[in-house]
């Protein structure tokens, strides 16, 4: 029975169970639900970045063909404002300032895309077609979409009580120590940059549909989330009131996130509430338009950052002064972003003893920022291997030793950096060297010489990046400020025939959770994986969860289904040693089957399931039948990928459009459940962070329209802008989860950019070219080229 | 969109009394141009007029020294006609890159060049080979088809029926792509044949038009060379946050380039 | 109501239409077939792209009214009646060139049509520029080109199964 086994367990490249219904056009995504009597929402947005309502005239709107009803703030009088998951204290120890975030806006609208009122008709074109008609009176007022523009005095305020537009000021590492450091530097380096906006653009648009049971008075609401238990707490308890026990929340299929689909958003309110108020479920659908302004946005610091080195290039300090761009509300988790996933990681893989940052988080009209793929460590990552790559080149350091003198040594883990985190385990200098290999990159000056007589500029990049994964625990977090716990929950439920429904709290949304749970059963409890469904996306079902955002399932989740399944053997075990008259503490668990030890005495699962639902023979005066089991997983660290990226690019000259030729991508995720679904996530996240160095860019003009509004001016990479990516790994064990496992989802996102932007830079070597700000379009190649100030 | 009457005239004659009718009805085709603009009510047609039951304005053949291509015609049919291919292969292969396979699927000639989408393909090959539009009701020469953005001498019930092509001696297109949208951001089109030397240049400007200077220097010598050293000015082309016109100047030169390295 | 006839995956329908309608919705909101996606409102990302008489189209850039007697395919009618699945449907299980899943009908619906337009077989390069229609957020297309290619040697008859081509 076990000889199969061992082959869908840890370690094997299962295909995914997901597959079949995606591929056959039977996945269940929100907007593919219809409920009986269902009535379509259509949100009028604001064209204005600022504006002072002067009056909101639904009447004609209401009496178009098939309206049911419209509804604005003025009829919303008692709902809550979206609220915040993170509090960040400034320097001085007060909180940071949290504006009201309305469901539909009261009084001020303050970025284009801010819903203002709601049109609920039978079909969706007569939603539509009936927002048009509502008469929305504005004064216009002078807007600020900059990040460092917002912080200028006399910028006009996002929030009429927020003084210039300053969200916080916080700040984390030792100053006086740093500025000691670099008083004693012999190479100061001094480097700025602008990490630029980026939209998700998950292929599937944000879609929720409510639904009201008026014999019950349970509300149900679909929708587009990673993370519906996450949902249910903040609407429920925070904008809507309803009671965890009269709110299902589900997420089913959902199409992709990439953090944007974390979030609490107005859209979701607005369907549950209308669908009570109205007895009729509601379904509103972006279109992608309406995703540009309305999802949360990535990225947009504004940064700058000194290196302080002695004469052998060893790192003896790090400044970093960082604006970031908060948008006009706080988005769920918005405030951590900047500060606790980015400037606790500005160590990256070295052992730079002093760093002090600082960052201001600044209200501007645009769009609310959020985590994107990444959240932080991007950020992090890109200025920090952007920096050692300006340091090597200033001071004469060769870049790959410059990184290697300076790496954390391989036997200096557990390491404590100067900004908070405690590295568990990691070796900087395997991942390198392997990278070093594939890449062929002691032979890349022949490739050069060879692009060069093709007319083309070729440039090779490497970044060796850290990141965090799994964040935890919760009385950590809690203490720095964080609003929930970020543990996970698992159930193991073996039915009484043996096969197995697992519960999770975690959410899948492409990562394959569906087979990579189920090899973790099956490597565990010896159940094929045809036999392991992984229930996961339901307030209904899964008892409760924190979801799936910063590579967290498996490490977290994964971990929360292990302990479970410990709890699931341990009753095996007592029921097993019942059955085969021998002392529990003689029982053996392997994969599957109970073994009196030292005999040929054995149970398989299946006969201590069946046991345990059948309790004929059983020891029900010690435990109670049945066979289902619940962890709760709270970690007790973060775990911390790292890796090393190499980009290979090449210019032309004439056009200055960057092709990317190869990717290398050599990473430490910690222990591998599914190799092929893990070097997929790696692809993924790669093509996103080539996306952001090249092409990628949310643009705001200076009166706060939104330019970059459409897939037509938004560049998203497609299948010839890529190349090839390599992917593989190096493993060092995650030494605090049962697993070992460190997390995949966004190293790709995390460690590509610069090493992309580096191969850029050195392919223009020879034009005096000290930085590139992404993404490296052509008119800016070419610029840089031709010499010009375009 | 906003909801329209559609209908599917059979005959040109029916089609055109249609139009004069109705100011506010629409041509439609292949629809991938109409269609995106009606999505984000851009535009409001009272009545939504598919030609494309219209069999006159179909089919591809040659006269005399013409290839005469039928409005109708998709992009994918001219990228893959054999008889395209043997007469302009220049234009076959401006079709073959024409959006995607999809929008090629669906797209026709005289969608695209009565639409005149300043980012479009087809009007640098109307103009850089110097063809004659025919319309319901008379022929149009091309340097007198295409009057500014989104703008031809077609009248508002006039349709276009076909495309007459001098059969050019050489001829070849380049261009660079817009990163997002893929409409062109800078193409050119260039010919020597019945109508003389031609360059055409799209995407650059607010309409397709005909670069002089290159045409001059390419009488003096036909080679990559002899446009190289020709710049293009700035002045009144488009610029956005994808390039700005000095970009797109610059890029018409090296697009010209390209397109005479093309036609041989 | 206007009405349009259609063939959907070998079955006749006769549909009530605005004059308004776009193919995709009347496949997903007439017809309940919601295999087909709406990823974008430009025509840009490829999610709805279904075959038309055997060509690949995008179903949000067409009107319901113009497919009168047309014969539509979608994802829905891809595998065979018994369920077998069609060779880009197993290739892309084979090489994991989905994730999400979303842009997976609309990609594989496209890259059927590409390789039964290249009988003589299709370079890497080819593949990735014939996807210019389709976007996808998840697998930075690297897989999807390789499932394509493995596709192409079994529906061209140059291997018996998508296994094989994986060889």
């Amino acid at each position: 029975m076990n000889a199969i086994l061992p082959f869908e367990g840890i370690g094997a490249s299962v295909k995914r169970k997901e597959d079949l219904r995606f591929l056959s056009g039977r996945g269940q995504y929100v907007d593919d639900i219809n409920r009986p009597g269902q009535v379509y929402a259509w949100i009028l947005r604001s064209q204005y970045a600022h504006a002072r309502i002067v009056s909101i005239d639904t009447t004609a709107a209401a009496a178009m063909p098939g309206v049911i009803a419209v509804f604005t703030s003025a009829d919303m009088a008692g709902i809550g404002g979206i609220p915040c998951g993170w509090q960040i204290h400034n320097k001085d120890g007060t909180p940071m300032a949290e504006p009201k975030h309305p469901v539909l806006a009261e009084g001020k609208l303050r970025h284009v895309g801010d819903p203002v009122a709601v049109v609920i008709a039978e079909t969706r074109s007569q939603a539509r077609d009936a927002g048009e008609a509502i008469a929305l009176e504005v004064e216009a007022l002078p807007a600020v979409t900059g990040t460092t523009e917002a912080l200028a005095a006399g910028a006009p305020r996002v929030h009429d009580d927020i003084a210039g537009n300053l969200c916080y000021d916080w700040h984390i590492g030792d100053k006086s120590m740093t500025d000691a450091a670099f008083a004693r530097a012999e190479h100061r380096v001094a480097f700025e940059t602008t990490n630029n906006r980026l939209i998700a653009n998950a292929m599937e648009p944000r879609s929720a549909v409510g639904d009201y049971d008026t014999t019950t008075g349970e509300h149900t609401l679909f929708t587009t989330s990673q993370n519906p238990h996450v949902i249910r707490l903040l609407m429920g308890a925070f904008v809507l009131n309803i009671p965890e026990s009269k709110l299902r929340v589900v997420a089913p299929d959902v199409g992709g996130g990439f953090g944007s689909k974390i979030y609490h958003y107005a859209e979701e309110a607005i369907v549950t509430w209308a669908a009570a108020k109205l007895g009729r479920p509601v379904k509103w659908t972006a279109d992608r338009t309406e995703s540009f302004m309305s999802d949360a946005h990535g990225r947009d610091h504004v940064t700058r950052a000194e290196l302080a080195l002695d004469k052998e290039g060893t790192f003896l300090g790090l400044r970093v002064h960082t604006q970031a761009n908060m948008g006009a509300y706080l988005s769920t988790f918005a405030p951590c972003v900047p500060t606790y996933l980015y400037a606790t990681l500005l160590a990256g893989v070295y052992s730079t003893p002093a760093i002090y940052a600082e960052v201001k988080a600044v209200f501007t009209h645009t769009v609310p920022v959020d985590a994107y793929r990444g959240a932080g460590r991007p950020e992090a990552t890109y200025l920090l291997e952007r920096l050692v790559d300006v340091a090597a080149k200033q001071c004469g350091f060769d870049r790959i030793e410059l990184r290697r003198r300076n790496f954390i040594a391989t036997d200096a883990f557990p390491y404590q950096t100067p900004v908070a985190l405690e590295y568990d385990s990691g070796d900087y200098f395997s991942t390198l060297n392997q990278a070093l290999e594939t890449s062929g990159w002691a032979g890349f000056e022949a490739r050069r010489a060879e692009a060069a007589k093709r007319g083309k500029l070729r440039g090779i990049g490497i970044s060796t990046y850290l990141e965090a994964c799994g964040i935890a625990p919760s009385a950590v977090v809690g203490s720095l400020g964080a609003r929930a716990g970020l543990y996970e929950v698992g159930t193991i439920r073996v039915h009484p025939t043996g096969s197995i429904t697992v519960l999770t709290g975690a959410h899948s949304h492409g990562q394959g959770h569906e087979t990579t749970f189920a090899q973790l059963v099956c490597d565990k409890l010896g159940v094929p994986v045809a036999q392991v469904d992984i229930v996961h996306g339901d307030t209904g079902k899964v008892p409760f969860g924190m979801g799936t955002y910063g590579s967290r399932s498996l490490a977290v989740g994964g971990s929360a289904m292990e302990k479970a399944m410990d709890k699931i053997i341990a009753k095996g075990k007592r029921i097993a040693a019942h059955l085969m008259e021998a002392a529990v503490e003689d029982i053996e668990f392997d994969r599957g089957t109970f073994r009196v030890a030292g005999t040929d005495k054995t149970k398989v699962l299946a006969e201590i399931s069946l046991a345990a639902y059948v309790p004929h023979n059983y020891p029900i005066d010690e435990i109670e039948p049945g066979l289902e089991e619940t962890a709760f997983y709270d970690p007790k660290n973060f775990t911390y990928p790292g890796g090393c990226h190499i980009a290979e690019v090449e210019i032309e000259k004439e056009t200055g459009k960057v092709s990317l030729i190869n990717f290398t991508a050599v990473d430490d995720v910690g222990r591998v459940i599914n190799p092929m679904i893990v070097e997929g996530q790696v692809q993924g996240g790669v093509a996103q962070g080539v996306g952001q160095a090249l092409m990628e860019n949310c643009v705001y003009d200076a009166a706060g329209q939104l330019i970059s509004a459409s897939m037509m001016d938004y560049a998203m990479p497609r299948a010839d802008d890529l190349a090839p990516v390599s992917v593989a790994t190096h493993v060092t064990l995650c030494t605090h989860n049962p697993l070992g496992v460190k997390g995949c989802g966004e190293v790709g996102a995390i460690g590509s950019p610069p090493a992309v932007i580096n191969a850029v830079v050195d392919a223009l070597r020879d034009y005096g070219v000290t930085h590139v700000e992404m993404p490296a379009t052509a008119p800016k190649i070419w610029s840089i080229i031709h010499g010009s100030t375009l | 969109m906003y909801d329209f009457t559609y209908t599917k005239p059979s005959s040109i004659a029916d089609a055109a009394k249609l139009l004069a009718a109705d100011p506010d009805a629409k041509f439609i085709s292949g629809g991938q141009t109409l269609l995106p603009a009606l999505k984000h009510r851009l535009n409001r047609p009272t009545t939504v007029v598919d030609l494309t039951g219209i069999a006159e304005m179909r089919g591809i053949r040659r006269e005399g020294n013409s290839l005469v291509i039928g409005a109708l015609t998709r992009h994918a049919e001219v990228a893959t006609s054999a008889e395209v291919k043997a007469a302009i292969p220049a234009l076959a292969e401006m079709a073959s890159n024409i959006g995607d396979t999809q929008v090629r699927n669906r797209g026709t000639l005289g969608g695209s060049v009565a639409n005149n989408d300043p980012a479009a393909d087809y009007p640098a090959a109307v103009l850089g080979l110097g063809a004659t539009v025919v319309t319901s009701s008379r022929e149009i020469p091309a340097d007198e088809f295409f009057l500014g953005m989104f703008t031809t001498a077609l009248e508002p019930d006039e349709l276009l029926v076909a495309i007459r092509f001098p059969i050019p001696e050489k001829a070849g297109y380049a261009k660079m792509r817009n990163p997002a949208s893929r409409y062109v951001m800078a193409g050119a089109f260039v010919s020597r044949g019945p109508q003389g030397i031609r360059v055409a240049i799209n995407g650059a400007g607010p309409c397709v038009f005909r670069q002089a200077d290159m045409e001059a220097a390419l009488a003096g010598a036909w080679s990559a060379d002899a446009v190289a050293g020709v710049k293009q000015d700035a002045d009144g082309l488009n610029g956005d946050i994808h390039g700005s016109a000095e970009y797109r100047a610059h890029l018409v030169t090296v697009m010209a380039k390209r397109a005479v390295v093309a036609a041989g | 109501m206007p009405q349009v006839t259609l063939s959907v995956n070998g079955k006749s329908h006769t549909v009530d239409i605005e004059g308004r309608t776009l193919l995709v919705e009347l496949l997903r909101e007439k017809l309940r077939l919601t295999g087909t996606h709406v990823g974008c409102d430009t025509s840009q990302c490829g999610a709805c792209v279904v075959h038309i008489d055997g060509e690949s189209v995008k179903s949000c850039t067409t009107l319901a009214a113009m497919c009168e007697g047309a014969s539509v395919t979608t994802i829905e009618g891809l595998a065979k009646a018994d369920g077998t699945l069609h060779p880009m449907q197993e290739a892309f299980r084979e090489y994991h060139a989905l994730q999400c899943g979303f842009c997976t009908p609309g990609m594989v619906m496209s890259a059927v049509d590409l390789v039964q337009k290249h009988p003589e077989g299709l370079s890497e390069l080819e593949i990735r520029e014939g996807l210019e229609g389709n976007l996808c957020r998840c697998t930075g297309y690297h897989n999807i080109v390789k499932a394509i290619a493995a596709a192409a040697e079994v529906m061209h008859g140059k291997r018996e199964t998508i296994a094989a081509a994986a060889q």
